[in-house]
């Protein structure tokens, strides 16, 4: 049985977002900066999928630039905010411990140019505190960047309350929402937010594409320079089918949310429920504050490589935040912050299940992962020790 | 391509000589859990210092599994001395490769031979030159082959 379970990874293509983007792959290939009419049929497919983008956020059409995805608009939102910051003298920028590289690696740079970057903690719930934020905020605080889902472990932060602290105290506020979008409701307007980035393949669209919405008033800094499209803040001939195609799977998505939730929940709570009975096992991240598809869990002793090269033998496709599958020496910065020990955090195990999954997927996956965990036990020194008490369960 | 050779996959999904040995002449335990890979290798040593049996238990990724596992084929049937002459290159060269940042599970296998030989010296007073058996720390493993 073939079994993908890693939907926080990448997505299918729909039959929808298919059925968008074709046309513009075959008859209608015109380019939407061009003056003739065949030129201009793209231009509206762009003008379409611009409001039905903003709609599904509830924001003004005006407010979304088409990128090529979520690291694209991640980069362009921190960068453009510490440039308006810096002009008025604020160079301390605010986010995460857990955010992803795209955010992270951005601030990194940033620091390097003289910014000052405070990352809150995220506690062993993976939940951020808003009187961490509001300890941290400062008078020269020129961004708070905090996700809306973590990517590895799936909690929701309290987006609303913070974007509402920043209002209040004139900061802008950027949201990855980049493993929310489609998945859960988002109102920008009602939440507050100054901009925020999506990402297409992560609900159904193809990837390469994805969106930055930036409230009116917002300056945005070009990430990529030429032509001007985009209003002249992300030049590059429009990617007009992958545009067309994830206008479509985020309308889908956002009107089938709730079916699909409830199509979800019972596969994720039944791995939950199941997987949990493997002793010296632990859940990570609140369940109370959870995007409705991603399940982490660790396993004591094993290391989360050769769980997954074991599983994908099975017919499963899952991932891991071991250091081995990140390709570092350290665990996944993810579980590091929710204040996992390292040894722990290499056996970790990310299934984030999808509305195409089934309930025979889940109930190969519980069978499968147990009888893996106890296969690469049998053989792990670390478990020996553990057995015989030579060394001290963490979990 | 994908990430493993088949030999590796053959050696990860059908590991050789798993296991351990209660009497074994010696043992050696190399890495840390800390790091995501400890390999431990048993030895059983008749008295012409032939290694007669060998096993292993890795906690690890499957190049860790699939080397410690080529390690043993490797040695079984050995002298001690032979064994000691087992090289890293020569585990991934029998894996038919390993990509480059997992060269250093190649050289843990190496230095778990050559820490359970140490272990065998010790237990029966043999003289050896300690300089054979620096042991290499875990960030100066990674360091080693670049990782």
């Amino acid at each position: 049985m073939f079994v993908y379970a890693d939907n926080a990874a990448t997505t299918s293509v729909s039959k929808t977002a298919l059925d968008a983007m074709l046309p513009f792959l075959t008859e209608q290939y015109g380019n939407p900066s061009s003056l003739y009419s065949f030129g201009q049929k793209a231009q509206e497919a762009l003008q379409e999928a611009r409001e039905t983008v903003a709609k599904c956020l509830n924001a003004d059409p005006r407010e979304i630039y088409f990128t090529s995805g979520g690291s694209e608009a991640d980069n362009q939102a921190i960068v453009s905010a510490a440039r308006l910051g810096a002009r008025k003298g604020k160079k301390h920028l605010i986010s995460t411990k857990f955010e992803h590289h795209a955010v992270l690696h951005t601030l990194s740079k940033l620091e390097k140019e003289g910014f000052e970057v405070t990352l809150l903690d995220v506690h062993e719930d993976g939940v951020v505190r808003l009187e961490d934020l509001k300890a941290a905020i400062r008078e020269d605080t020129a961004l708070v960047t905090i996700m809306f889902a973590n990517n590895e472990i799936g909690t929701v932060q309290p987006i609303a309350e913070i974007g509402a602290l920043c209002r209040e105290k004139k900061i802008p506020f950027h949201c990855d929402a980049v493993q929310a979008a489609g998945h859960m409701p988002i109102d920008v307007k009602a939440m507050n937010i100054d901009m925020l980035a999506i990402s297409g393949h992560k609900f159904h669209a193809p990837k390469g594409v994805g969106a930055l919405y930036a409230r009116k008033g917002m300056v945005l800094t070009n990430i990529i320079e030429g032509g001007a499209q985009e209003r002249g803040k992300r030049a590059g001939t429009e990617n007009v089918a992958g545009i067309a195609a994830m206008a479509a799977a985020l309308q889908e998505s956002c009107a089938n949310m709730e079916a699909n939730t409830a199509k979800i929940l019972p596969m994720r709570d039944k791995l939950f429920a199941e997987l949990s009975k493997i002793p010296h096992s632990k859940i990570n991240g609140s369940l109370e504050h959870h995007v409705p598809g991603t399940v982490n869990m660790c396993f004591e002793g094993i290391e989360g490589e050769s769980l997954l090269l074991m599983l994908d033998d099975a017919g499963i496709c899952a991932s891991s935040g071991s250091a081995c599958t990140s390709g570092s020496l350290d665990p996944s910065h993810v579980l590091l912050a929710i204040g996992l020990p390292h040894e722990v955090a290499h056996g970790s195990l990310r299934l984030s299940i999808g509305e195409y999954n089934t309930m025979e997927q889940i109930d190969h996956i519980i069978e499968t992962v147990p009888k893996v965990v106890s296969y690469l036990r049998s053989m792990s020194p670390v478990w020996d020790e553990l057995v015989k008490g030579e060394r001290k369960h963490l979990i | 391509m994908a990430l493993y050779s088949e030999k590796v996959m053959d050696h990860f999904r059908n590991p050789r000589n798993v296991g351990q040995i209660d009497d074994a002449d010696g043992i050696g335990e190399v890495g840390n859990a800390k790091c995501g890979d400890i390999m431990r290798m048993y030895l059983k040593i008749d008295e012409n210092q032939v290694i007669t049996d060998v096993k292993f238990n890795t906690f690890g990724c499957g190049s860790a599994i699939a080397t410690s596992s080529m390690a043993t084929e490797l040695i079984k049937g050995k002298t001690v001395k032979e064994a000691l002459d087992l090289s890293n290159k020569a585990v991934v060269e029998a894996l038919d490769g390993l990509p480059v940042h997992k060269l250093h599970c190649s050289v843990l296998a190496e230095q778990a031979v050559r820490a359970a030989v140490k272990d065998y010296y010790d237990r029966n007073g043999i003289a050896y030159d300690p300089e054979d058996f620096k042991e290499m720390d875990e960030d100066e493993l990674h360091e080693h082959v670049g990782h």
